[in-house]
């Protein structure tokens, strides 16, 4: 199967979760296409990290539907997720702090190749895993540190190996929640780089409140307020949009829209 | 330099314990012998709480099942050949393991805990409370295995020495096996599922069967330990699957220090030795056992196998200041 550009890649028609009486998504659709930044905006607790938690598969929805190529995935668990293409990161860093760079991208890109054979090798001398692990080292600018115990990289770096290992498995579709929060000013801007390239081969969603950021990339905004959809659409629609400006951007407008 | 540093001590142990039995009485021999077989127990242990950070406190069933299989397995009286005991009472522990895996796998933190020591319950109570393996007193072995290389009589089993010579082969095998194992890829994996789980999952693995997979190989390897303790002492008692057994070799991997190979070992010696000095001084040896574990436990985090790294670190500081 060839996908082109375009081509919706993963779908959620109407997912809702309650925690209790709480309703964290309440009747949230979107389609992720292949080629398209898709952000996803909303203030603290509007329930954003909860929506990618059920496209990841690591919290099952309380109702909806998600599709990934047209293929009902509701009910897969999260690994099994993973395994067809659906990847994501952690709005708190999550990788592993005794490892070194290379091993935590080694770690990764092995969850492909499980041949038994293989496991019983030292991960450094798997060829196959290991020139992986060089791609995305190399993409997400970590070379120079491959070496180092991932414990003790910088904030910034410790993001960028976040993505670095959500690459290593080669998703189709990635889901990635504040991937920016807490870079510099450099490391930040080499993210949107990578992100820009990153958009056509793959299905993106971005949860960011770095609007700066978000602006540049975004080809959809989506924002999600308490839970709910308020409304959907092309960046320049969401910026002059008054139900969005009145709801959540115009709360402290000028300043951060966070 | 440091990889000298590092082998020079283990090359130097390992040569004393082999001449030892030279120069020692049988009965340190026996001690010495009873201490590695601990040392693999504990060494199996430590794959599930270090390294994978399953606390399992039911180990000593799969122990205990391991010794069992021999009497029952072998018909009264005959003589039995090694290569083929050995590793069908490994493989029963393995067994039962790999089974009571599948359920208390899909447990987690307190309840995983709870659920092992359950299952070990229930094989205790197993072959205390019926006649399967002679009740609550046990049974003696007839004979010990035999151990023949090409029709000839190559280690005599009732001679403590070849029984040390076997046991010190075993333990220094489990440990290069090991030391292999979780250097390998699937070493990293169980690594990474103590150290975070859900971000395993999230990369796609399905955690579970890496679990499983060790949960057996852990009960394999105390089955060897359990093995080996019926060939040293001759008979199978309960007591071999009784939960403070589970207990000594939890407190074992923690005093010599939890998620190293060597640390096991290092408790092993550590606890014998407390355990048979306590018991000369006092009557309430466990007292004296417990006051030492806290005191490891709060002076010494990362147990005994710290020390080295503790006094390089505190040698630097020393060449610093000067
Ligand atoms: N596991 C959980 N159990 C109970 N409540 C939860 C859980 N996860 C999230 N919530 C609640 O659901 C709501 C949405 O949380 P969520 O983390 O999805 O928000 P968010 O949009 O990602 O916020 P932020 O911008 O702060 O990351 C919050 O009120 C939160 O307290
Ligand atoms: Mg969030």
């Amino acid at each position: 199967m060839t996908e082109r550009p375009g081509d919706v890649l993963l779908e959620a028609r109407g997912l809702t979760r309650h925690f209790g009486g709480l309703a964290a998504n309440s009747n949230v659709s979107m389609t992720l296409r292949r080629g398209e930044i898709h952000a996803l905006l909303g203030p603290n607790g509007a329930g954003k990290s909860t929506f990618i938690n059920m496209l990841s598969g690591d919290l099952p929805p309380s109702s909806g539907t998600i599709l990934l190529k047209g293929d009902d995935v509701t009910a897969l668990s999260a690994h099994r997720r993973s395994r067809i293409g659906i990847g994501r990161s952690f709005q708190r860093t999550n990788i592993f702090p005794t490892f070194s760079v290379q091993e935590n991208c080694v770690l990764a890109a092995q969850s492909r190749q499980q041949q038994p054979g293989r496991i019983f090798r030292p991960p450094l001398q798997n060829e196959a895993v290991v020139a992986r692990s060089h791609e995305v080292m190399a993409l997400a600018g970590l070379n120079h540190c491959a070496s180092q115990i991932a414990g003790t990289l910088s904030h910034g770096e410790q993001r960028q190996l976040e993505i670095a290992m959500v690459l290593a498995t080669n998703p189709a579709v990635l889901l990635l929640d504040e991937p920016l929060a807490g870079m510099g000013a450099e490391e930040s801007s080499r993210m949107v780089d990578l992100l820009a390239r990153l958009r056509r081969d793959h299905a993106i969603l971005l949860v960011e409140h770095d609007m700066d950021a978000v602006f540049a990339l975004a080809d959809v905004i989506t924002v999600l307020v308490n839970g709910e959809l308020l409304e959907s659409g092309p960046p320049e629609q969401i910026k002059a949009s008054p139900a969005v400006r009145s709801a959540y951007l115009g709360e402290d407008e000028g300043t951060d829209y966070a | 330099m440091t990889r000298f540093f590092r082998t020079f001590p283990m090359i130097a142990a390992l040569a004393v314990l082999l001449v030892f039995p030279m120069f020692g009485q049988i009965f340190y021999t026996e001690l010495v012998a009873k201490t590695l077989i601990l040392a693999i127990f504990a060494m199996s242990l430590d794959l599930l709480v270090g390294y994978t950070g399953l606390v399992s406190f039911g180990h000593a069933a799969y122990f205990g099942i391991a010794a069992y299989a021999i009497p029952l397995l072998t018909p009264a009286g005959a003589v039995n050949a090694i290569w083929w005991i050995l590793p069908v009472s490994v493989l029963a522990a393995a067994l039962a393991a790999l089974l009571i895996g599948v359920f208390v796998l899909r447990t987690k933190g307190i309840y995983f805990i709870m659920v092992t020591l359950a299952f070990a319950q229930m094989a205790f109570f197993l072959f205390h409370d019926t006649d399967l393996g002679g009740g609550s007193d046990g049974i003696f072995l007839n004979s010990k295995p035999t151990v023949t290389v090409f029709g000839l009589e190559a280690l005599t089993l009732e001679n403590p020495t070849h029984i040390y010579y076997f046991v010190l082969a075993l333990t220094v095998s489990v440990y290069l096996l090991l030391r292999w194992l979780l250097k390998t890829s699937f070493g990293h994996i169980l690594i990474g599922i103590r150290s975070n789980e859900h971000r395993m999952v999230a990369m796609g693995y399905n955690t579970f069967h890496y679990k499983l997979a060790i949960f057996t190989i852990a009960g394999a390897l105390a089955g060897l330990a359990g093995f080996l303790q019926v060939v040293l002492t001759g008979f199978v008692t309960p007591e071999m699957l009784a939960w403070h057994q589970s207990g000594n070799v939890l407190l074992v991997v923690i005093l010599g220090g939890i998620g190293t190979l060597i640390g096991p070992v290092l408790g092993a010696f550590t606890f014998i030795a407390l355990q048979e000095f306590a018991q000369g001084l006092v009557d309430r040896w466990q007292l004296v056992m417990g006051i030492f574990i806290i005191l490891v436990v709060f002076a010494l985090p990362g147990g005994l196998a710290a020390i080295p790294a503790r006094l390089r670190r505190r040698l630097v500081k020393g060449a610093d200041n000067d």
